[in-house]
């Protein structure tokens, strides 16, 4: 009886107590995550202004590794949309023999959604994971440490100049995603629709306004932000050597994409219902 | 022991506490390091001399207690403050903590560049003759990865000088290395403190390491200091844990402890 008691005991505490322990490490982590906005923001934008200096180098470094070099896939990634999307509105738009607007629909859909969409989710996958591999690696090396003994803080060392590039960078890249896949739909147009380049251009043009291109490249700022605060947090959260490194490397690629769409299904019913 | 108030300590730690969730690591310990000495804090695996490091050197808050360095309560201090002291402190730590991305060069000249507004070419230089100082001439252009692990350890010796520190701190220099270049790091250290006069604290568990280094030696067991004093002292010491440290006896279990253990094996 008395052993039964306790046994009973120790499983509701082994329950309640998993309970408790996750909401205990879910506060240090929201905490965590808080400060590390806190200083980025601070360090990106208070700092500077401050005199407390900005790393101009590695932020041009940054941008390099993770827009200049971005630049051959997300042109080819976004001309295979641009022909995917051209083939899938002509297949509907022939029923009613205006494959004309084959040309509003890839425009808009590329310059509103699917341009900042893809790079954001190329650059989560390049970048992102990028991003987390390198910081997490250098925790397990004490390297983390070894700055903070050197009197340098982490956030402006290594986390501002990642989140400034991307913030320049992923834009950038959206505009030539943008281009590239409207490209794409002229190649169909002109290749199989017979709609002529010129003509198919000016629609083009005519369909496009410039909220559309600035809902894209404010939703791709927002993409941007969301890719390297995921990948520095699980970076800087990475714990138990390699093993760690790999699963947070991981996390923060499916952490990026699964918050890149919530956003963007946030941001595109903003636009689209209120502005 | 000796726990007399001296004004020329540059370390002084008064009840640090400091705890893990319940668990507590360092309970209330009070130590000194005094200026221009090399102290040796020695302790088995888990006594908690790497948490004490971690503290000394500001990388953790405390959760009660006081830690003075050149009389000041780093314990207080806001991140500006706290920056401006590490420039004069120097860490070395266990896995070298060499940046990888970097060779071991801009490594050494790291902190001249970010905390100094010298020439490049004066930043060359003293890179150059840190480099000669461990032994690596010649190595600027390496990457860290190029290195063995008794060099990538002499490289971090290297970047901890850089900024000629009055405090050094080395965290076990000689882990995972063979006896020759544990050795040689042992006389690095000499080199360096008679070459650069600067206190030095280094945690270990190596005790011919210790007997060569030290001036002092601080013990901790289990949280708590159990020896702090000149190096001669610490052999004669009669605490039964030191005694059992410097004899290099196993832990010893009573009958009573062993039987529970076995019972709670075979327990169904």
């Amino acid at each position: 009886m008395e052993e039964a008691r306790t046994v009973k005991q120790t499983v509701i505490d082994r329950f309640f107590g998993s309970f408790g322990r996750r909401a205990v490490g879910m506060r240090s982590s929201l905490v965590f995550l808080y400060r590390l906005v806190l200083d980025s923001l601070y360090w990106t934008f208070a700092a500077p202004l401050l005199g407390k200096g900005l790393r101009v180098g590695s932020t041009f470094d940054e941008m390099v590794k993770v827009g200049v070099n971005a630049v051959p896939i997300v042109m080819l990634i976004s001309f295979s949309i641009g022909l995917i999307l051209a083939m899938q509105s002509a297949y509907q738009l022939e029923q009613f023999g205006a494959t004309i607007f084959t040309a509003d629909l890839v425009a808009v859909a590329q310059v509103r959604e699917l341009g900042p969409l893809m790079t954001a989710i190329i650059v989560a996958g390049r970048s992102g994971s990028g991003i987390a591999a390198e910081i997490g690696t250098m925790k397990v090396g004490e390297e983390i440490e070894a700055l903070q003994s050197m009197g340098f803080n982490p956030v402006k060392f290594l986390v501002v100049p990642k989140l400034l590039a991307l913030g320049i960078m992923v834009p950038c890249l959206t505009v030539i995603s943008d281009f590239v896949g409207i490209m794409g739909g002229v190649s169909i147009a002109v290749f199989s629709l017979d709609l002529g380049f010129t003509r198919y251009i000016t629609r083009t043009i005519f369909a496009l306004v410039f909220k559309d291109l600035l809902t894209g490249l404010i939703k791709s700022v927002v993409f941007a932000a969301l890719v390297g605060l995921t990948g520095c947090y699980m970076g800087f959260k990475v714990e138990g050597g390699a093993e760690g490194v790999g699963r947070n490397t991981t996390m923060s690629v499916v952490v990026s994409i699964f918050l890149i769409i919530v956003s963007d299904a946030f941001f595109t019913s903003l636009f689209y219902y209120i502005w | 022991m000796e726990n007399g108030d001296n004004s020329d300590d540059i370390i002084r730690v008064q009840d640090l506490l400091v705890q893990f969730e319940e668990r507590v690591i360092l309970k209330k310990i009070n130590l000194r390091v005094g200026r221009g000495e090399t102290t040796v804090i020695l302790g088995g695996s888990g006594c908690g001399k790497s948490t004490l490091l971690r503290h000394i050197i500001g990388l953790r808050k405390p959760e009660g207690g006081s830690i003075f360095i050149k009389g000041e309560d780093i314990t207080e201090m806001d991140e500006g403050q706290m920056s401006q002291l590490l420039r004069k402190v120097g860490v070395v730590f266990q896995s070298s903590a060499l940046f990888n991305s970097i060779s071991v060069g801009d490594n050494v000249a790291l902190p001249l560049r970010e905390h100094t507004r010298l020439e490049e070419s004066t930043i060359q230089i003293m890179t150059k003759i840190k480099l000669d100082m461990v032994g690596l001439s010649g190595f600027e252009s390496f990457m860290p990865s190029e290195l063995s692990g008794g060099m990538k350890k002499r490289a971090a010796f290297a970047r901890a000088i850089s900024m000629d520190p009055e405090i050094l701190f080395c965290d076990e220099p000689s882990a995972g290395l063979d006896p020759i270049v544990a050795a040689g790091l042992d006389h690095l250290i000499l080199k360096l403190k008679k070459a650069l006069r600067m206190t030095i604290v280094v945690v270990t568990h190596e005790m011919a390491s210790m007997y060569l280094i030290a001036d002092r030696v601080i013990m901790l067991h289990d949280g708590e200091v159990i020896f702090s004093g000149p190096k001669e002292l610490f052999q004669q010491s009669e605490h039964p844990r030191v005694r059992q440290f410097i004899e290099r006896r196993p832990e010893e279990y009573s009958e009573a402890e062993i039987g529970k253990y076995a019972r709670a094996l075979t327990a169904d």
